[in-house]
């Protein structure tokens, strides 16, 4: 159990040892886990955004949502009164055009009231003519008394 | 010539039982010195006197040799982790080693309070190191010495297995320690301010002596504590696996159960030496 030499072996063993540790074993190992936890905190960090980023989102998409239904609602309300209109003005318009094809009617059958009694005018204007020959036989010219014929007829 | 004769008779004499549970004890305890024997020859040493003849300027070859071989391995370990190292999801050795220094790192984050990039490395190399010389105390006390014995043909091979039982070992880890604090003592409050640390505290600069008195042997006794506490409870260990392998059959229980409550001494001791160094580097750091 004696002191000798191996206490200066065994010091400048450790002496070179640590010197080799700081050098090329401690800072790669270190510099690996700095690293590590440096990525660690990136991705928590990023999923705390991402979080974030997702309520928001969210929040954009249910204001939106409703948005679409104030418009769409809008919408319908809008096409509602103009099929109403559509369906007023069609209305409106048959009316006319029905009161237009009375009116026509109307004024035809008014048409062929006036020809029926012009015919019936000149019929009876014959008839009389006939008549009144036949009453008086041939003292009644007709070329003479045609205007005033005439003047019978209008004012039937 | 002689010494190999020596080596002989003495391999005839004990091998290949020994005489005593003491005598098996005692020569497990020795060590393979390499060093200038008395006829002026360097060489290794056949007995303990012949060992101790060599005086200071001789070699623990054995301890030193497995010390380094423990080093290197350690920092070829950790080299070619750290050569790969990925911060992305870690493998099982990376994640092993990644412990370790996680480990080393928040204790010295928490203990050390200045700036000194090379304590952690230090401290992580301290560590490892200490912890594997203590592992090699849970490797059966006979394999390596008969192992080195074989290859070395000499039955009477003196070789101790475990680095951290030897004395020299310790206090090489602890004098370098010691080193460092009065190198960093000073690079940081200068050598005046080194000094008054130790002449001026704690009863002022007119109670000098007194200071000294009870400053120096604290100051001192910093390496010597680290080193014999990690001798003292490494040897212990050993001692108590020897005269385990002396009861025959009934050491298989028994040296389980000692190398189960061993694995809990290695740990601590590897743990505080790292802990006192980073303590007492730290103090080497703090100016008042």
């Amino acid at each position: 159990m004696n002191l000798n030499a191996t206490i200066f072996g065994q010091i400048i063993a450790f002496f070179v040892f640590a010197w080799f540790c700081k050098n090329y074993v401690w800072p790669p190992i270190v510099a690996a886990l700095d690293e590590r936890q440096k990525k660690i905190a990136d991705g928590l960090e990023a999923a705390g955004r991402a979080e974030k980023d997702l309520e928001l989102a969210q929040e954009k998409a249910s204001e939106l949502l409703k948005e679409a239904k104030k418009d769409s609602s809008s919408i319908l309300d809008q096409a509602n009164k103009r099929a109403s209109q559509i369906v007023d003005e069609a209305k409106e318009q048959a009316r006319l055009e029905g009161q237009r094809l009375i009116s026509a009617a109307q004024a035809e059958i008014e048409q062929e009231i006036l020809r029926a009694k012009e015919d019936l005018r000149a019929q009876v204007s014959g008839l009389a003519i006939s008549g009144a020959e036949k009453i008086l036989e041939s003292s009644v010219d007709e070329k003479v008394h045609a205007s005033m014929l005439d003047q019978l007829a209008t004012s039937l | 010539m002689a010494a190999e004769e020596h080596a002989v008779e003495g391999a005839q004499e004990h091998a290949p039982q020994y005489a005593t549970g003491g005598e098996y004890i005692q020569h497990h305890l020795g060590f393979l010195v390499f060093g200038q024997k008395e006829d002026g020859h360097w060489g290794f040493a056949h007995s303990e006197e012949e060992a101790k003849d060599m005086g200071f300027w001789s070699l623990n070859v054995d301890t030193m040799g497995i010390s380094l071989v423990l080093g290197l391995i350690f920092l070829a370990l950790f080299k070619t982790v750290s050569k790969k190292a990925t911060s992305g999801v870690p493998g099982g050795l990376q994640n092993a080693i990644e412990m370790i220094v996680e480990m080393v790192q928040g204790n010295v984050k928490n203990t050390f309070h200045a700036k000194n990039d090379y304590i952690a490395p230090l401290s992580l190399t301290i560590f490892c190191w200490v912890f594997l010389m203590n592992l090699m105390d849970l490797v059966p006390v006979d394999v390596i010495p008969l192992l080195a014995q074989t290859i070395a043909g000499d039955s009477h091979l003196y070789f101790k297995a475990v680095p951290s039982t030897d004395v020299n070992i310790t206090a090489g880890l602890a004098l370098s320690v010691f080193i460092m604090i009065i190198y960093y003592s000073i690079k940081i409050k200068g050598v005046g301010g080194f000094f008054a640390e130790l002449a001026f505290h704690p009863f002022g600069k007119w109670a000098l002596p007194l200071n000294l008195v009870m400053e120096l042997p604290a100051f001192l006794a910093k390496p010597v504590s680290l080193a014999l506490r990690l001798f003292g409870n490494l040897f212990a260990g050993e001692v108590i696996f020897l005269v385990i392998a002396l009861l025959g059959w009934f050491q298989l229980p028994l040296h389980f159960a000692w190398a189960v409550f061993h694995i809990l001494v290695i740990t601590l001791q590897a743990y505080l030496f790292m802990m006192l160094t980073i303590v007492y580097l730290n103090q080497a750091h703090n100016d008042h």
